[in-house]
């Protein structure tokens, strides 16, 4: 039993009930209650997973079945269903970008969010708790159920709080990723009957499955592919992606804020953790093709970002692009790859959930996303101007600021597998500062010919203050790394000699003769 | 003569059926819930039988439950139609129709 | 003590926070001493740390300052980590020197813009990145350097940001140098891959010790590298950015379109001169790339009508020069015209900062004319850059540039022949901007003025060391290239003769066209008159602009649009939501079988629990 990560867990969920009991309408005298209570369990959330990042031992990890924070408590008996967590150097980190960028979030919606508050504060709580059980589940029966857990929330957030379009994009949403869900439920119960016939022992605990089941080569490739559709629609994958437009466009700015900053996650972190944690064998087989898909989604995701005239849209597929060097990362199956993507994936969570804040503050000032519509911003607004550059630079992969750790290592990584992976992938790096100068020029630079951007306020105090915790780790990971990647690295090797330790055994692909 | 189980099955076939025959051919909702009544406990009488025959109380149970979901029932049920009967003005289930698709 | 060659870093990095975070309240007067004395004492540090240098031993002139490990995955191991050595020496002493003196300047040429803490800021961003580009032991840290100054230089071009060409300019500049950065960091990955460390010294003992000359992975290796290189220090075919780039402050011109930031890839050749010695194949290319470049800069040079624009060409032109000598493995040579170029060509871009400012923000040559007696100390200091440039002995531009000419005239007679003609070229184009500007008649009405003396002590500065920097490695002796380890250039007479004699044609050409009878308000330009079309071919700068817009810039964009609209709106996504409408079109049938009446769904389901109980019945 560890309580701290039990703790970090649910307090959100906590939190949501108590805003569950409180009071529809606040109190005259404090009518922001309801917020500072929710921001308050999000901040005490995140307080707590510190001690994790501080206490914890550098283990090998997933990869050889050695976690840490380990609760495991027989739940549901005769299935043998297991309520289990712990977490290794792949999901702390993913785990701290949650328990930290959810606070921040809830600070962007400070003022924009005027209908329905507490409903909305408690489904984002609700929504932390589901996240972060996605990343400390160690049975597939917990994962699955905060898997869909994470589902509801944020539909509902697309949905209520959303622009013009929302219904659609909150039930394209939802289609798009249940579909996949799906899948991955009747794979999660085929490994379990596979493992049950084996040993006449029914159990949906992860490392016991990991450490005792035998896949023929066949079943593990229709295993992996059915898992691999549900993570890969999460990322989003090319060309599995256009759900993530609509709803990136839709979303009200701290739903955008989480969705690009964790939610994604949960696909690359189910790839590291399931696909290539349970089937090693296909994930080598199928690597190959799944790199290339990540390259088409770098390449493509970029050109397409291009091309856009509304801004939240320019920044979701700029989130195509940037996780397609997360799943280019993780399946060069190699430790440098495997390494930089976890760490990617903090990074875009950094860089394009204060994208998005930022792109909150100056839709609730102009409400337009239009890119045309902006313009010499840079003189009304020079503060908010020199946060946008910070953090523009961060997602272009200026070295020095976080964005190029991750993205020289996977691009490393994928050079050891095969260096043409790399070099189109590099192509994608010169892309992003193609569309992302592009989109600052347009906002920020010339002469004012709107009347309405010369009258828009610079950034508030609350609004800096809740930009400036993400700056700063944007040059602390840039500079010192090691902060996190001394986590990440010997997980992430565990990992990757796990998948090439069964080499053994080379896969066809059951396709082709 | 003594009363055998297959008496018990018969007669509990006969109400099943009377029930069925009412809730299709009827239109009035209240007919068509006394009908389901009629099914239920239908139901009920085969499972006493049985557990009579068999020595078993497993059937005795399972009427217990029967009964308590009926109750259940009557009372949601009943609620329903009074709420329809308030706002359409009749208990002909033909006239309601609204979940066509 | 070497371990102070972090202040040196520092010192700058320390002046942007201030300038950052309080430069709008500390006001114009204490910003103005913190930006330049910021430099002011890195460059004092620098010059201890290269003075107790050159006290040690030959074999000792080497120190590593490591401050932590900045990228640690198992064994890709890169430290933030500085080396200073006799060539980042060089390179620290200049950019500080000259950095610091052109601080003092712009402290006069921004004297009243409403972002000067920000120019500041910038600009000692500038000089901190630029020292960590030369001082990083690592490929890695180098990037990093290199990736930070493209970021200065970028913020410095659109500094003023209002104007549109400005920012255009900038984000062409960092586009451009991405696309370099695509072959410098794959280069990068390939060292990597290669010998498995990114560290300098470790990297060249590696290649020196397993690779054979000529050996396949050492050309690749130096080709990616070299386009880094040609975006950097604007080659052919990356060159376009740089002469646009002239957008920003003129004094940010001198020291990073000049200067320092520029000659970033010649540094970067020099410092991985091990490599591209082990691929002569390379260095061809290399060479013949520099070579070409000197030659189109330069003819481009010679139409332009905007004073920047002819210096601009005029550093492409040089650098050309630089990296040809580089392709040619006279590295000493190529670092020598750089550091003389900085002097020369810094002070000709800070006359020119001087004589914009003095005639009120106006570029254009044809409207200058005459400056000579208003603008006495501007005008003295530009001509002896421009006889530097030209290569008039002994001034600083003839020691250097006659070294890499005579290298070529050894070793490739054809790249030879392209430098000599640039190089006639080059004293041409300056002979008829120094009489553009500052002879003859005043063009126009505006009333010009000696700039004040923040400005033109700089000048004077600069101007001394433009003259005589050439005696630092007179040819024979060479204790500048003996200092970075490499052979003295040799004495060739005849080389020097004819470069020199050209290099008088070239200016008495210019005074043929120009000076002998000044060119008069609204006359036609006396070249333009003589060549015709050729020179409008050459004012348009060979319609390189044009021919990139056509073929790359449009053809791009419409392929986003197409992906962004048919590709992603119309199949990608039309797929989905085709899958979508096939849904509700079956359930748009399958709805007629809800009527809605209660007894058929009975009888439905009666009919179910028939056929199933005849279905137990009779199995």
């Amino acid at each position: 039993m560890n309580m701290t990560l039990l703790a970090v867990t649910f307090l959100p969920l906590v939190g949501a009930l108590v805003l569950l009991l409180m009071d529809n309408q606040p109190s005259r005298r404090n009518p922001a209650v309801l917020r500072w209570t929710a921001l308050g369990f999000s901040v005490f959330t995140f307080l707590l997973s510190l001690p994790l990042l501080l206490t914890f031992q550098t283990g090998a990890g997933f990869g050889s079945g050695d976690m840490s924070f380990v609760t495991d408590v027989l739940w549901i008996i005769p299935w043998g269903i297991h309520f289990h967590i712990g977490v290794d150097g792949i999901s702390l980190p993913l785990i701290l970008l949650t328990t930290f960028l959810t606070p921040l979030a809830l600070l962007s919606g400070w003022t924009s969010i005027e209908k329905r508050q507490k409903e909305f504060l408690i489904l984002m709580l609700l929504l932390e708790t589901g996240m972060l059980g996605v990343f400390v589940a160690l049975d597939l029966f917990l994962f699955y159920l905060f898997w869909e857990f994470t589902l509801i929330p944020m539909i509902l957030l697309i949905g209520i709080w959303g622009s013009d379009r929302r219904v659609y994009a909150a039930i394209k949403f939802f289609l798009y990723t249940a579909v996949g869900s799906l899948l991955m439920l009747i794979a999660i119960l085929a490994l379990v009957v596979i493992h049950a016939n084996q040993t006449g022992q029914y159990t949906f605990d992860l490392l016991a499955l990991k450490a005792g089941l035998k896949l023929d080569p066949a079943a593990q490739i229709w295993l992996f592919l059915a898992f691999f559709l549900a993570f890969a629609i999460k990322v989003p994958l090319w060309p599995l992606h256009t759900w993530l437009p609509d709803a990136h466009t839709e979303a009200p700015t701290p739903g955008s804020v989480i969705l690009a900053g964790v939610l994604l996650k949960l696909g690359g972190y189910g790839m590291l953790r399931y696909n290539l944690g349970l089937f090693p064998d296909a994930a080598r087989t199928l690597a190959p093709a799944i790199a290339i898909l990540a390259i088409i989604g770098i390449i493509y995701g970029a050109l397409v970002s291009f091309a856009q005239k509304d801004l939240k849209r320019l920044v979701a597929y700029s989130s195509v692009s940037h996780m397609g060097f997360v799943v280019l990362g993780i399946f060069s199956l190699n430790p440098l790859g495997i390494s930089g993507a976890v760490l990617q994936m903090v990074n875009h969570g950094l860089s394009t959930g204060a994208l998005f804040m930022l792109v909150g503050v100056i839709y609730e000032r102009r409400h337009t996303r239009l890119l045309s519509e902006f313009g010499g911003l840079g003189i009304s607004m020079p503060i908010y101007a020199a946060l946008m550059l910070i953090i523009t630079l961060s997602s272009l992969a200026v070295p020095g600021l976080n964005g190029f750790i991750g993205e020289f290592a996977i691009l490393q990584g994928a050079f050891a597998t095969n260096w043409i992976y790399a070099a189109f992938a590099t192509v994608g790096m010169i892309l992003a500062a193609v569309y992302l100068l592009w989109m600052y020029q347009q906002i920020f630079t010339g002469e004012i010919k709107n009347p309405a951007n010369a009258a828009v306020r610079d950034l508030n105090r609350r609004e800096i203050w809740s930009l400036v915790p993400i700056v700063i780790m944007v040059f602390v990971l840039g500079l010192y790394p090691a902060l996190f990647l001394n986590i990440i690295v010997p997980a992430a090797q565990s990992l990757a000699s796990q998948v090439i330790q069964h080499a053994a055994l080379t896969l066809q692909f059951p396709f082709l003769p | 003569m003594a009363v055998s189980v297959t008496n018990y099955t018969v007669l509990s076939a006969m109400l099943f059926t009377i029930g069925i025959i009412g809730v299709l051919t009827r239109r009035n909702a209240i007919i068509v819930f006394m009908s389901i009544e009629l099914m239920l406990n239908a139901g009920n009488l085969a499972f006493i039988a049985f557990s009579r025959a068999f020595g078993s109380v497993d059937g005795q149970i399972f009427v217990f439950f029967v009964l308590t979901v009926a109750a259940a029932e009557v009372a949601i049920g009943l609620a329903l139609i009074v709420t329809i009967f308030r706002s359409k003005n009749t208990a002909d289930i033909d006239d309601i129709s609204t979940m066509r698709g | 003590m070497f371990d102070l060659v972090v202040l040196v870093i520092l010192l700058p990095l320390l002046g942007v926070i201030v300038n950052a975070f309080f430069g709008r309240r500390l006001g114009e007067r204490w910003v103005s001493y913190i930006g330049p004395g910021a430099v002011g004492l890195s460059f004092l540090v620098a010059l201890i740390l290269v003075l107790s240098l050159a006290g040690l031993p030959v074999d000792q002139r080497h120190h590593e300052t490591i401050l932590w490990t900045w990228i640690p995955i198992g064994n890709f191991q890169v430290d933030l980590g500085f080396l200073l050595d006799p060539l980042s020496a060089v390179m620290i002493l200049i950019i500080t020197g000259v950095g610091f003196l052109i601080h003092i300047y712009s402290v006069g040429y921004m004297h009243g813009d409403p972002r000067f803490a920000r120019y500041f800021t910038y600009l000692n961003l500038f000089v901190a990145s630029m020292l960590t580009l030369v001082l990083g032991n690592n490929f890695l840290v180098l990037f990093m350097g290199w990736e930070l100054v493209g970021l200065c230089s970028y913020l410095l071009i659109g500094f003023w940001f209002e104007r549109v060409s400005a920012s255009d300019a900038a984000v062409k500049a960092f586009v451009v140098n991405r696309i370099g950065d695509f072959g410098f960091i794959l280069g990068v990955m390939l060292i990597w891959t290669t010998f498995g460390t990114l560290h300098f010294t470790e990297v060249f003992e590696a290649a020196e010790k397993s690779l054979q000359s000529g050996a396949p992975v050492a050309i690749a290796i130096t080709l990616l590298l070299l386009i880094g290189a040609t975006g950097k220090s604007a080659q052919i075919p990356l060159y376009v950015w740089l002469p646009d780039a002239m957008a920003g402050p003129t004094p940010v011109s001198a020291l990073i379109h000049a200067a320092t930031m520029v000659t970033a890839g010649v540094y970067m050749m020099a410092r991985s001169h091990v490599l591209f010695e082990l691929a002569p194949f390379t260095g061809q290319v290399v060479a013949w790339i520099g070579a070409a470049t000197a030659l189109l800069a330069a003819s481009i040079g010679v139409a332009q009508y905007d004073i920047k624009k002819v210096l601009a060409y005029s550093t492409v032109s040089q650098l050309g020069f630089m990296v040809a000598a580089a392709g040619m493995g006279a590295f000493g040579a190529a670092m020598f015209h750089l550091t003389t170029h900085a002097f020369f060509k810094g002070l000709l871009f800070l006359g020119a900062g001087s004589v914009i400012h003095g005639v009120h923000d106006e570029q254009d040559m044809r409207k200058m004319g005459g400056l000579r007696s208003s603008m006495p100390t501007t005008f003295w200091t530009f001509v002896v850059a421009a006889l530097a440039l030209a290569g008039i002995p002994p001034l600083s531009g003839f020691f250097s540039k006659d070294e890499i000419l005579a290298t070529a005239s050894s070793q490739n007679i054809g790249i030879y022949l392209l430098l000599t003609i640039a190089a006639f070229l080059t004293a041409f184009y300056i002979g008829r901007q120094v009489l553009m500007v500052f002879f003859g008649q005043a063009r126009s009405d505006v009333h010009a003025h000696e700039s004040p003396r923040v400005m033109t002590i700089p000048l004077i500065v600069l101007a001394v060391f433009a003259a005589i920097a050439g005696f630092f490695n007179l040819p024979g002796v060479g204790s500048f290239s003996g200092w970075l380890g490499e052979q003295a250039g040799e004495l060739n007479l005849a080389v020097a003769a004819i470069s020199t004699l050209l290099a008088l044609a070239g200016l008495g050409l210019a005074w043929l066209l120009y000076g002998r009878s000044p060119v008069q308000q609204d006359q036609r330009d006396p070249l333009a008159v003589r060549l015709g079309p050729v020179f409008t071919l050459l004012e348009r700068k060979w319609y390189v602009d044009e021919i990139v817009d056509l073929t790359i810039a449009r053809p791009f964009k419409a392929l986003c649009s197409f992906l962004a609209g048919e590709m992603d709106l119309g199949i990608v996504d039309g797929f989905v939501n085709g899958v979508a409408w096939l849904v509700s079109l079956f359930s748009r049938w399958l709805r007629t079988i809800q009527t809605g009446f209660v007894r058929s769904y009975a009888l439905a389901m009666l009919l179910g629990a028939v056929l199933l109980i005849v279905y137990v019945a009779t199995r």
